[in-house]
């Protein structure tokens, strides 16, 4: 009988349990911090690049954990987690003890904590949001203004927390451009009157069909670009939001009031996986978690038996972070064999 | 006269002779430097009641060095030994000489008195005097003694990093070693062969086993050409300072300031720097990142040899950390922003916005002046839009929309007609306004409105403001008294304009002030200050975290500055909660 514990009740963590659940003589330890699973996904409303509603997706996965070898122990928070006699042993938050054959490190991200640019005035001015407030508002298929009327016109700023030398963040958060395409394109089907713009950097479509959602949103939604950072948010009078930015394709400073400014905030390495890596120094130097090697061994760490798998090692979209997890479910089995 | 004369002393008159002449000359194309206004002020201030206090300060500073005594006794004892008791070394020999030598005598005659008087008994009260010269002596050597015992181990007198010297500085030094040393073997010599000495050069003397004319001979040439060599390198190395002092706390106290272009005052200034290194301690640059080479003691050392770089001008966060320990008290924020004079910036585009600015009629408001750093910290201009409202204070949000700069971040950076061209519409705005109060909340265009500007209204920090409120009663608070808050001083509202205390009433009155290690004059700069165009951002914020490190050291639940930047600076640092001291307060009125 092998256990493998799992920490982190995610996509990737519920798509690698099922997997190694299936073979027999296995029992599967599935740590999750929060009261729920997926968490990540709950909040969204449909999904890149196909529009799938997360809902269904939320479920599917959930029903993956529907085996007796797989003991979800939810509200359960991993604290620390060392190696013992070959073997692993893992603690959590009341000081409860486990050991494990294997371990798989699962923990995510989280986002990007926009009240740290406060030059853009989130948690100041009510008309600052980020995209998950976002998401929400699109989930709950009610996108009202500061003031409680319908939006004429939204602004979303790419990049903000990636890419950022000043917030410490220097590598791109591969969801966020993609996700501000789709939330346009949504916002236009909800609200056929609003206009909607993207000071972007530059735009990374680099998964599959992005490029063709992209142009589709101009071409079919009308969704405009506009190539440059917004260096501050201030408030109308009459609860707008006012941007300064400069126009970096044409050279000119530009000035622009908006219903609502959404902050496409960037992903961070959860706490958990910040704590973890830490721990099982295996951590970069932003806390997400590094792996041996880039192309053949990205799922182990330095420490065998301990794996790692989807977007505590680096943003990742779903689709990676799935395909990751199987990955990751293939080293495990080779390794308890 | 031949009585009097001895070929030994030629080294010495030599070094005199030149030492004034070239001290006089530099002193007097110096002052033909300054400028107009400078002049202007002299003349206008060289009769007053301004003179009294330069002669005290001169006393206090030049010979006692009390402000060196201040930092660490063992330091103050080794300079203050060094001039006082070489100073008076040559008033009590003047005397003595003068006491015991009857009529004309040649000027040296009190400097090599021993040698040219063998009677220990000429007048009532000479063996008192042979012992008072010869306590002087030991105290002179005492500080010596310590100076060298410096050079190995610094730590000694509290520093951890002394100046590296030039060659030259060495060359001096040595010979400013060797005199007292020389002159203590000389009267030695004289003592053993003629029982003329004190209870000190007596005591050495007696045991000496060699003493002979030839002897003696050699010892006081050996004195005379360290006098003299000392004296020819004294104006062209550091050991300028010890006259130019002078010169500066006089020019100083009678009113005279540095301004936007290098001076004949500089020139003071420059020579008056003593390269006593302390500077060099104090500066984070060296703390946090051992950048060496930049610090004020270097810059100034680079100006005087024609010797400066662009990055050693440009090298240094003006947190005026260094200005604040320097014992010269030497104006060395001004005399940077000189060095950084560029002035190709073409602005002609930038500016064309200005003219579009419309005055505002404020008569019976505030005039409230955020500043460009607090838009981009909304919520302090919030806090402070929220906090007039609450007393019922009509105000003018002057740089809500067109932010006009205040103009000192160009100074900084060495562009200053720039920087003119922005307080003069600025100012035009101000006044145009016919408001009596300005409140900003940046500390940087606070220090630019007090010192930069000429403004016919008063000028408050919102700290300032907002602590005359709740004194007033016109504000009322309600205090936390288990919110426990640390205070960072912003190095542009503290050591740049001395307001250390009302932010700390205010915090008081809302919140429970926590004491930290480094506070008021040594507080740490936050690393972010626009001074410095030369380091990274990886080495700001270790300067940063140093300064965090400071502030959190008593794991307070929050902590406060009273300057936009510096909460950005601290924001930045991922897991510190940080507010403007204008923010906790609106939050305190509920
Ligand atoms: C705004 C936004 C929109 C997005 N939209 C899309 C989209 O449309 N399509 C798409 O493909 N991708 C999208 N993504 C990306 C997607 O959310 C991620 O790829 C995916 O959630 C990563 O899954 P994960 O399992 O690696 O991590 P997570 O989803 O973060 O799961 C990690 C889990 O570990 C738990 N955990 C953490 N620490 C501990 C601990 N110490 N002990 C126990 N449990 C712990 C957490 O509670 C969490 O449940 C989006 C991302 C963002 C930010
Ligand atoms: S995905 Fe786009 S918005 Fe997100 S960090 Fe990368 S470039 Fe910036
Ligand atoms: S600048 Fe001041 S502190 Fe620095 S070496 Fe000169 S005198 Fe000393
Ligand atoms: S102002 Fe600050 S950074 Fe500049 S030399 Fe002085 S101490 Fe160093
Ligand atoms: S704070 Fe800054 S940047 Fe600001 S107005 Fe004053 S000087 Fe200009």
């Amino acid at each position: 009988m092998k256990t493998i514990a799992i920490i982190g009740a995610g996509p990737a963590g519920i798509e690698a349990a099922s997997i190694l659940a299936a073979k027999e003589e296995t029992e599967i330890l599935l740590f999750e911090k929060s009261a729920s699973t997926l968490d990540n996904l709950r909040d969204k409303a449909f999904l890149f690049p196909d529009f799938s509603a997360a809902d269904d997706l939320v479920e599917i996965l959930e029903a993956k954990l529907n085996r007796d070898n797989i003991k979800l122990l939810s509200g359960k928070e991993v604290k620390s987690v060392t190696e013992q006699d070959g073997g692993w042993q893992l603690q959590d938050a009341e000081g409860t003890s486990y050991t494990a054959d294997a371990v798989l490190m699962t923990t995510g991200y989280k986002v990007f904590d926009a009240h740290r640019k406060e030059e853009l005035g989130y948690g100041i001015y009510p008309g600052v949001i980020t995209s998950i407030d976002m998401e929400k508002k699109i989930k709950e298929g009610k996108v009202l203004n500061a003031v409680g009327d319908t939006p004429k016109k939204i602004v979303f700023l790419q990049c903000v927390g990636s890419r950022d030398e000043k917030s410490g963040n220097h590598y791109c958060s591969k969801v966020c451009c993609v996700t501000a395409v789709k939330q346009a394109i949504e916002l236009r089907k909800l609200l056929p009157e609003v206009e909607t713009y993207i000071f972007y950097m530059d735009l990374r479509m680099w998964g599959g069909g992005f490029e063709e959602m992209y142009r589709e949103s101009q071409e079919k939604y009308g969704v405009r670009y506009v190539r440059g950072r917004i260096s501050e948010a201030a408030s109308t009078y009459d609860g707008k939001i006012q941007i300064k930015s400069e126009d970096t394709l044409v050279g000119l400073p530009l000035k622009m009031s908006a219903d609502l400014l959404v902050l496409m905030v960037g992903m961070e390495p959860s706490e958990g996986t910040k704590m973890l890596t830490r721990q099982c120094n295996c951590a970069d130097s932003y806390g997400f978690a590094t792996t041996m090697n880039p192309h053949l061994r990205d799922n182990e760490t330095a420490q065998p038996g301990l794996f790692v798998a989807g977007s505590c090692k680096r943003p990742m979209s779903l689709n990676d972070t799935l395909t990751d997890a199987r990955s990751a479910v293939v080293k495990i089995a080779e390794y308890l064999r | 006269m031949s009585k009097y004369f001895s070929p030994f002393v030629i080294p010495f008159c030599i070094g005199v002779v030149l030492l004034f002449a070239i001290c006089i000359w530099k002193y007097i194309r110096w002052y033909r430097g300054f400028d107009r206004l400078q002049r202007a002020i002299i003349k206008k201030n060289i009769l007053s009641w301004k003179f009294l206090p330069a002669i005290w300060e001169i006393v206090m500073e030049s010979l006692l060095h009390r402000r060196i005594f201040k930092r660490n006794l063992v330091l103050g004892y080794m300079h203050a030994s060094i001039a006082f008791g070489w100073f008076l070394l040559i008033v009590v020999g003047f005397f003595e000489a003068e006491l015991g030598i009857h009529g004309s005598k040649p000027f040296w005659v009190a400097i090599f008195y021993r040698f040219f008087q063998h009677d220990h008994n000429t007048f009532a009260s000479a063996a008192i005097f042979t012992q008072v010269m010869d306590g002087l002596l030991l105290f002179v050597l005492s500080g010596i003694a310590i100076a060298f015992v410096k050079m190995i181990y610094s730590r000694i007198v509290g520093m951890k990093k002394v100046t590296k010297h030039v060659i030259f500085d060495r060359f001096a030094k040595v010979s400013l070693w060797c005199i007292f040393p020389f002159r203590l073997l000389s009267e030695s010599v004289t003592a053993a062969m003629y029982h003329n000495g004190g209870f000190l050069t007596q005591t050495i003397g007696d045991i000496l086993p060699f003493a002979n004319v030839y002897v003696e001979y050699i010892c006081w040439l050996l004195y005379s050409l360290a006098l003299g060599v000392f004296f020819v390198s004294m104006p062209f190395s550091r050991y300028m300072h010890i006259f130019t002092e002078v010169f500066l706390i006089f020019f100083r106290r009678l009113g005279v300031k540095e301004n936007e272009q290098k001076s004949g005052y500089t020139m003071y200034e420059l020579s008056a720097c003593s390269r006593c290194g302390i500077c060099i301690d104090a500066c984070p640059l060296n703390k946090q990142l051992d950048i060496k080479g930049v610090q004020s003691v270097y810059f100034l050392r680079d100006i005087r040899y024609k010797m400066l770089k662009d990055e050693i001008a440009d090298n240094c966060l003006m947190c005026s950390r260094c200005a604040s320990d320097c014992p010269v008290q030497l104006d060395l924020m001004a005399i940077r922003r000189q060095m950084r004079d560029k002035k190709e910036l073409d602005t002609k585009n930038n500016y064309r916005y200005l003219d579009t600015v419309r005055p505002f009629n404020a008569m019976d408001r505030v005039v409230y002046f955020a500043g460009c750093m607090s838009h981009l910290t909304p919520g302090i201009p919030e806090a402070m839009e929220k906090i007039f409202e609450t007393v019922g204070q009509k105000y003018w949000y002057m740089d809500k929309d067109a932010t006009i700069c205040c103009g000192r971040p160009l100074m900084q950076q060495g562009f200053h007609t720039q920087a003119a061209d922005l307080r003069r519409k600025n100012t035009q705005l101000i006044v145009q306004s016919h408001a009596t109060l300005l409140v900003t909340s940046c500390p940087i265009c606070y220090q630019s409105f007090t010192k930069e500007y000429k403004l016919p209204i008063k000028v408050m920090h919102h700290t300032e403001y907002i602590a005359e409120l709740i004194k007033s009663g016109k504000l009322k608070v309600n205090k936390d008294a288990s919110l426990k808050v640390t205070y960072h001083d912003p190095c542009e509202l503290g050591r740049g304009c001395g307001i250390y205390q009302e932010p700390r009433d205010v915090l008081n009155s809302v919140a429970m002030l926590m004491e930290t290690p480094e506070e008021r004059e040594h507080s740490l700069c936050c690393g972010f200050n626009l001074g410095n165009t030369v380091i990274e951002l990886e080495q700001q914020e270790k300067i940063r975290n140093a300064a965090l490190e400071n502030l959190q050291a008593g794991n307070p639940d929050l902590i406060c500055t009273a300057c936009p930047m510096c909460k950005k600076a601290f924001t930045r640092a991922t897991d510190a909660k940080v507010m403007d001291v204008a923010e906790l307060v609106s939050r305190s009125i509920g």
